[in-house]
C-alpha cells in the first residue's frame, strides 16, 4: 500500500467507493448466525483494514526489537517505525511538534495521565473542574478521583432534551475557580458534537485549561489541535480502525514540559542514581517501560488509511448515512431517538417502546446485526433521559444504506416477537 | 427466528408482558432485597412475607429486560407457598440449570429458562432475581450485584 502524506487527508477521494472500502476489511466479510454481518457497533470499536493487519504482521515478522536502546539493525528499524508512527499522528492532529504526542494505552489512560500529573500539580482545594453531563465515565471518574484527593469540586454543565450542551449554563459555571474544562468532542452515547471551539475560547478567557476527549470524534472528524487551540486532546487507536491497546495524548509542549512524570521506569529517564533521577525529554518522560510498539505502528497505518480516504470524505459519507438512518428509525412507530442534537456524528441511540434494549440487541444479533445495548459507560446520560439503557447503532466509514435497511428489518422482527 | 424462540419461549414472552406478583411491598412483608445488574442497568426489588418458615406472599418491581422480568415473575409464582428450604433448593436448581453445573433436579415450569444457556451474555439477566431471592432469604442488607 502506498503511504500518502497525512496532510493530504482533506483532499479526499474523488468518489467514496464503499464497496471497495469494505473489501479492505476482512472481518466484514463473514456470516453471523447464518446472516451476513452488519456491523453497527463502531463506537465501541471499529474493524481493522488489511493495511493495519499487514503493518502489525510486518512489524513482528521483520522489525521486532526494543526501541530507543539497541545498537543493532532491528532495534534501529523498530525505533524508526515507532517514531514514524508518532510523526503520522502529529500530522493527523496537526500538532506543532512530535514532542507533544505521547503514546498511551487509550483515551482513558490519556485522561488519567493528565488528571494525575497536571491535576496534582495544578489543582488545589477549592478549585473546580468543569465537565459536561454527556461525559463517558472515563472523563468523569479520573476527575472525581482528583477532586477527592485535593479537595477540589467537580461541576457539571447540563445538556438539553436534544442532548446538546446548554452553552449559557456552561458559561455560567465557568468561573475564576475553574482550573480545567474536560469535555467530549463527540458524545459516545448521544452522538452530540460539542461546540468545542467556543468552549475552548470561553474557557481560556476564564483562565482554564481544556482537555478534549476525542475518542468518538477522531474516527469521524478531521482534527486540528492548533486551530482548536486545545491544551490536551486524547483518542484511542481502536476506534480509528487501528489496533487496541494504544492511544494518544496530545498536550501543548509548555504544559507537558511543566508536568511531573506519570509512571516511573525505563525510557522515561536520562540519569538514575539513588539520590536523584533526571527525567527524559518529551514525550519520553511520559512513556515509562517498553511501549506498545506494534500498536503504534498499527495506529500509524490506520492514520495513513484514513488520510488516503480523506476524513472530510468520511465525514460526508457518514453524515449522509446518519440522515438516512435517522429518518428510517424515526419512521418506526414506538422508536424514540435519544440524542437529537443539531450537530451529530453517526451515532443513533434509541429505545423501542415495551422492549428492553438487551432484548433488541439479542434479536438483532440473530439477524446478523451487531449493535450495543446498555448504558454505554454514560450512566448520568441515561439518568438525564430517564431510561435504564438504550440500544445504539453507531456507523463507520464502511457502512452503507443496506446496513441501515438491515437494522430496520431487524427492528421489525423485534416488534413481531414482542408486539 | 426458530432458534430465537428457544430463548424467547411463549412462557417467557407472556411473563414479560404480564409479570405475576408485580407489585410493591405486599402487606406484612418482612424480608426485602434489591438486585442490580450494572451491565444493563436492570434493577429489581423483592419483598417477601415469611411466616413460620413459609413464603406466604411475594412481590417484585423494577425495570429489566424480558429475560430478567420473566425470570422474576416465574420465580415469584414458583416460591409462593413454599418453605424457605424449598425456595433455597429451587435457587440452587435454577443456578445449576443456567450455569450447567450438576443436575438441577425437578424445576417444573422453570425449565423454560434453560434457553438462556445458549446466550452467555444473557445468563446474568436470568439469575438476577434468584440472587436477589437468595439475599432476601438470608436477610442480607447489601444490594445484590451481578458483577
Amino acid at each position: 500500500m502506498s503511504h500518502p502524506m497525512p496532510e493530504q487527508r482533506t483532499a479526499g477521494a474523488a468518489r467514496f467507493d464503499v464497496a471497495r472500502i469494505r473489501a479492505d476489511f476482512p472481518a466484514l466479510a463473514q456470516q453471523v448466525r447464518g446472516k451476513p454481518l452488519v456491523y453497527l457497533d463502531n463506537a465501541a470499536t471499529s474493524q481493522k483494514p488489511r493495511a493495519v493487519l499487514e503493518a502489525l504482521e510486518r512489524y513482528y515478522r521483520c522489525d521486532n526489537a526494543n526501541v530507543h536502546r539497541g545498537v543493532h539493525a532491528l532495534s534501529e528499524r523498530a525505533t524508526g517505525a515507532y517514531e514514524e508512527a508518532r510523526a503520522k499522528v502529529r500530522a493527523f492532529l496537526n500538532a506543532a511538534s512530535e514532542r507533544e504526542i505521547v503514546f498511551v494505552r487509550g483515551a482513558t489512560e490519556g485522561v488519567n495521565l493528565v488528571a494525575s500529573t497536571w491535576g496534582r500539580a495544578n489543582v488545589r482545594a477549592g478549585d473546580e473542574i468543569l465537565i459536561s453531563a454527556m461525559e463517558h465515565h472515563s472523563n468523569i471518574v479520573p476527575w472525581q478521583l482528583l477532586c477527592e484527593q485535593v479537595g477540589a469540586r467537580l461541576r457539571v454543565a447540563p445538556i438539553d432534551d436534544t442532548g446538546a450542551l446548554v452553552f449559557e449554563e456552561f458559561e455560567r459555571l465557568l468561573g475564576e475557580r475553574t482550573r480545567l474544562v474536560a469535555m467530549a468532542h463527540c458524545s459516545n452515547a448521544l452522538g452530540t458534537i460539542n461546540p468545542v471551539r467556543r468552549v475552548i475560547e470561553r474557557a481560556h478567557a476564564a483562565g482554564a485549561v481544556v482537555l478534549l476527549d476525542g475518542a468518538q470524534a477522531a474516527p469521524h472528524l478531521a482534527i486540528d489541535v492548533r486551530a482548536l487551540d486545545c491544551d490536551f486532546y486524547v483518542f484511542s487507536s481502536h476506534k480509528v480502525y487501528g489496533p487496541t491497546g494504544i492511544g494518544v495524548l496530545y498536550g501543548k509542549e509548555r504544559l507537558l514540559e511543566a508536568m511531573p512524570p506519570y509512571q516511573g521506569g525505563g525510557d522515561m529517564i536520562k540519569v538514575v542514581t539513588f539520590e536523584k533521577t533526571v527525567y527524559n525529554d518529551l514525550p519520553y518522560k511520559f512513556e515509562a517501560g517498553t511501549p506498545h510498539i506494534a500498536g503504534a505502528v498499527g495506529l500509524g497505518a490506520a492514520v495513513d488509511y484514513l488520510g488516503a480516504l480523506g476524513l472530510d470524505a468520511v465525514a460526508a459519507h457518514e453524515h449522509e448515512l446518519l440522515v438516512y438512518a435517522t429518518e428510517a428509525l424515526a419512521a418506526i412507530p414506538g422508536v424514540r431517538l435519544v440524542g437529537t442534537a443539531p450537530e451529530k456524528a453517526a451515532i443513533l441511540s434509541f429505545t423501542l417502546e415495551g422492549v428492553h434494549p438487551h432484548d433488541i440487541g439479542t434479536v438483532l444479533d440473530h439477524e446478523g446485526v451487531a449493535i450495543r445495548a446498555g448504558h454505554h459507560c454514560a450512566m448520568p446520560v441515561m439518568q438525564r433521559f430517564a431510561v435504564p439503557a438504550t440500544a445504539r447503532a453507531s456507523l463507520g466509514l464502511y457502512n452503507t444504506r443496506e446496513d441501515v435497511d438491515a437494522l430496520v428489518r431487524g427492528l421489525e422482527r423485534v416488534k413481531e416477537l414482542f408486539g | 427466528m426458530d432458534d430465537l424462540r428457544a430463548l424467547y419461549e411463549e412462557v417467557i414472552l407472556d411473563h414479560n408482558r404480564r409479570p405475576r406478583n408485580f407489585r410493591r411491598v405486599p402487606a406484612g412483608s418482612n424480608r426485602h432485597a434489591t438486585g442490580h445488574n450494572p451491565l444493563c442497568g436492570d434493577q429489581l426489588r423483592l419483598d417477601l412475607v415469611i411466616e413460620n418458615g413459609v413464603i406466604k406472599d411475594v412481590g417484585f418491581d423494577g425495570a429489566g429486560c424480558a429475560i430478567s422480568t420473566a425470570s422474576a415473575s416465574l420465580m415469584t409464582e414458583s416460591i409462593k407457598g413454599k418453605t424457605v428450604e424449598q425456595a433455597e433448593r429451587l435457587f440452587r436448581g435454577v443456578h445449576d440449570l443456567l450455569t450447567q453445573r450438576g443436575d438441577p433436579g425437578d424445576l417444573g415450569k422453570l425449565r423454560v429458562l434453560a434457553g438462556v444457556r445458549d446466550y452467555p451474555a444473557r445468563v446474568k439477566c436470568a439469575t438476577l432475581a434468584w440472587h436477589t431471592l437468595d439475599a432476601a432469604l438470608k436477610n442480607a442488607t447489601d444490594p445484590v450485584s451481578t458483577e
